[in-house]
């Protein structure tokens, strides 16, 4: 698909198993967030197909789709909570929009998402009062608060301090052990990533490589070897690879100072 | 350039096409539970009574210049006694719904147009999508809904403040009777040829700037200068239409 | 979900000052009738009406009874105006209808003067006695041609009218 003039994800192939944490990995502009949007059915591809189960999606209408996203959660990289409403608000509304629970039971339910990643006594808080990690927490259990077979995750550590990354990892892997949770997980965060997944999906400017985190990390690509052994930020190998491979399928997003 | 017009031209015709859909969208939605008044009520509130205070006191200020300008004209032609006529007429034909529909866009239209973009810009929308949510149904159907609803009310208190004003001035200040001024402000006003017309002109104006108004929010690009540019696009549309409709309206529906 | 009693009343207070606004410009100012018609019909024949309008008011003795329904042409070329009166009222059968401004350049309207006559008219009839409106202009001519009768010329009215 495109967004304008730039072709993205041409020509990609790739699946998640179920019951396991996927993690989408690839430089800026590879398509990873459009991924995401693609199995939310936010976006649309141009051509191919988005199967969920057996269920092409890609074409379905947006209101089949709703029936659909029941099954899907999402967390997004900035929240995306309502800022009219409060923390309790926020996370009550899927259910009080779709189910037909009391609101006792309503409330109950949140707390107990709340305390499932760690947060106590913030009901009543406005979601722009919330920090960082408490943000990412938020959305998390708000993601759910459905309990859905898919777990969609949009870049779950960007801008966390190294604690708070070890606690979203933690409480990732955790739902996904304890609920057997798919998880579909998009990051630039090589270190944390590489040691959730059970299956790794690679963007490269030459193709998509899957596989699982060992495989992949012994993998005769030396390219593939390079970007998943960094341990700092990639920027510097993705910037190299760019160069490398302007005559490749894919239009990167060109950067100041390469040339 | 005639090709240059021409792609102009069927540029704003898709666009006004998918502003239908739009509008299609939004009452398709509002005939399907639940009703959501709770959300209707609050834009209610942030629309009607957030702006009531500009459109009392500018109703007032409206009037008292009518009151001061009829008089100074109607006195060269003997006519003094018709200010109230003047002043009545003059505000509920035109000023009170069109000055209404300006005031209110400049005000609350602005203000919703960013709200939305805001919410668009964060990901909310895309947030509500994902929870199954239609966002047409949860953001923009109450926010229009109060629009048009206020519109007419607010009009009203324009009209009635600016006939206080325009008393105030003729009688009070300018000396005319009381009585006068009341009686021929009665016999000079019908309700099926002025009235009507208003309480209309006003429905109008308030679904075209509700419509405007979400619509560019909900299209905004999703950056601060993308939401900008819309809050300032609704503004301007939405005032330029309010008063071509106004032209029109009036032709149709004059006597 | 939200909402607080506070900004609920005033919500309130607002809907039902813009209810009261707008029953005010309707009713009180545009004259908008609650009671439907159903009132006393009655018409009159004027050879002129030189701006009477419907809707206009019918009064008598400064009172409004009721208003002018609709006004049109009868077969012999007179203006048929029809009035819609209060239902309670009792129209000698010799009262006369007038056709007066308000002032010198303000609206037309009819004034009614009830006759001395015992039975009362019914729906439907006709009030005989009509005089017709004055027309400025035919004024000012007669008063610029007959100089002398100047005084008399002014208070002169056209005969009342015989069906």
């Amino acid at each position: 698909m495109s967004y304008g003039h730039r072709p993205v994800l041409r020509g990609a192939t790739c699946s998640f198993p179920r019951g396991a944490i996927s993690v989408v990995l690839g430089g800026s502009g590879s398509g990873k967030s459009t991924i995401l949007k693609l199995i939310g059915g936010l976006l649309r591809a141009r051509s191919g197909r988005v199967m969920l189960g057996r269920q092409d999606i890609s074409r379905l209408s947006e209101s089949q789709l709703y029936e659909v996203r029941r099954q899907l959660g999402m967390m997004f990289q900035n929240g995306a909570l309502l800022d009219s409403l409060s923390v309790l608000e926020n996370l009550a509304f899927p259910l009080h929009e779709h189910s037909r629970l009391s609101r006792n039971e309503i409330v109950a339910r949140v707390h107990e998402r709340l305390s499932s990643v760690g947060l106590e006594d913030v009901d009543e808080l406005m979601p722009r009062e919330l920090s960082g990690g408490m943000v990412k927490r938020v959305a998390l259990a708000r993601a759910l608060m459905q309990d859905p077979e898919v777990l969609l995750v949009d870049e779950p550590f960007s801008g966390l301090d190294p604690l708070s990354t070890k606690l979203i990892e933690a409480l990732l892997v955790r739902i996904n052990r304890t609920l057997g949770m798919t998880m579909i997980v998009v990051s630039h965060h090589i270190p944390s990533t590489m040691r959730m997944a059970g299956h790794v999906v690679l963007l490269l400017p030459g193709g998509v490589v899957e596989g699982n985190p060992a495989t992949l990390r012994n993998s005769e690509d030396a390219s593939v070897r390079r970007f998943l052994t960094e341990d700092t930020d990639a920027s510097e190998q993705i910037l190299a690879h760019t160069h490398e491979f302007e005559a490749g399928e894919y239009n990167p997003v060109r950067r100041r100072g390469a040339s | 350039m005639i090709s240059r017009l021409g792609r102009w031209a069927g540029g704003v015709l898709e666009e006004l096409g998918r502003v239908a859909v739009f509008a299609g969208r939004i009452v398709t939605v509002t005939f399907r539970p639940p009703l959501r008044a709770r959300e209707f009520l609050d834009e209610l509130f942030k629309a009607g009574v957030l702006s009531l205070l500009i459109i009392c006191v500018s109703g007032l200020a409206v009037g008292m210049v009518l009151g001061l300008q009829g008089y100074n004209t109607l006195v060269r032609f003997g006519a003094a006694n018709s200010l109230g006529a003047v002043v009545g007429l003059s505000l509920i034909r035109e000023m009170g719904p069109v000055l209404t529909a300006l005031l209110v866009t400049g005000r609350a239209g602005s203000a919703i147009t960013a709200e939305i973009g805001a919410m668009k810009a964060t990901e909310q929308l895309d947030g509500l999508r994902m929870m199954a949510v239609d966002p047409i149904d949860y953001v923009i159907r109450p926010k229009a809904w109060a629009m048009l609803v206020a519109m007419p009310l607010l009009s009203a208190m324009f009209i009635v403040t600016g006939i206080v004003g325009g008393y105030f001035v003729g009688v009070g200040l300018m000396g005319i009777d009381g009585g006068t001024f009341v009686s021929s402000l009665q016999n000079a006003v019908d309700f099926h040829d002025d009235v009507a017309g208003s309480i209309l002109k006003s429905v109008i104006f308030g679904t075209l700037v509700g419509l405007i108004s979400t619509y560019r929010g909900y299209t905004a690009t999703p950056t601060s200068a993308g939401v900008s540019a819309a809050t300032t696009s609704t503004v301007v549309l939405a005032s330029v239409l309010v008063l071509i409709f106004d032209y029109f309206i009036t032709a149709l529906w004059g006597v | 979900m939200e909402g607080s009693p506070t900004r609920d009343f005033f919500l309130g207070l607002f809907v039902l000052a813009g209810l009261m606004a707008l029953a005010y410009m309707s009713f009180s100012i545009g004259g908008l009738q609650y009671k439907g018609t159903g009132g006393l019909a009655v018409f009159a024949t004027f050879d002129q009406i030189a701006g009477l309008k419907p809707k206009a008011p019918v009064e008598i003795a400064g009172v409004k009874v009721g208003l002018v329904k609709s006004i049109r042409l009868d077969d012999t070329y007179r203006a048929r105006v029809d009035l819609d009166l209060d239902k309670e009222l009792k129209l000698p059968v010799d009262s006369s209808a007038a056709i007066v401004t308000a002032g010198i350049l303000g609206d037309r309207y009819i004034q009614l003067t009830p006759g001395a006559e015992e039975t009362y008219l019914k729906a439907g009839e006709q009030i005989s006695y009509t005089e017709s409106a004055l027309v400025m202009e035919r004024l000012i001519g007669k008063f610029l041609v007959n100089v002398q009768d100047k005084s008399q010329s002014k208070t002169e009215q056209p005969k009342a009218d015989n069906p």
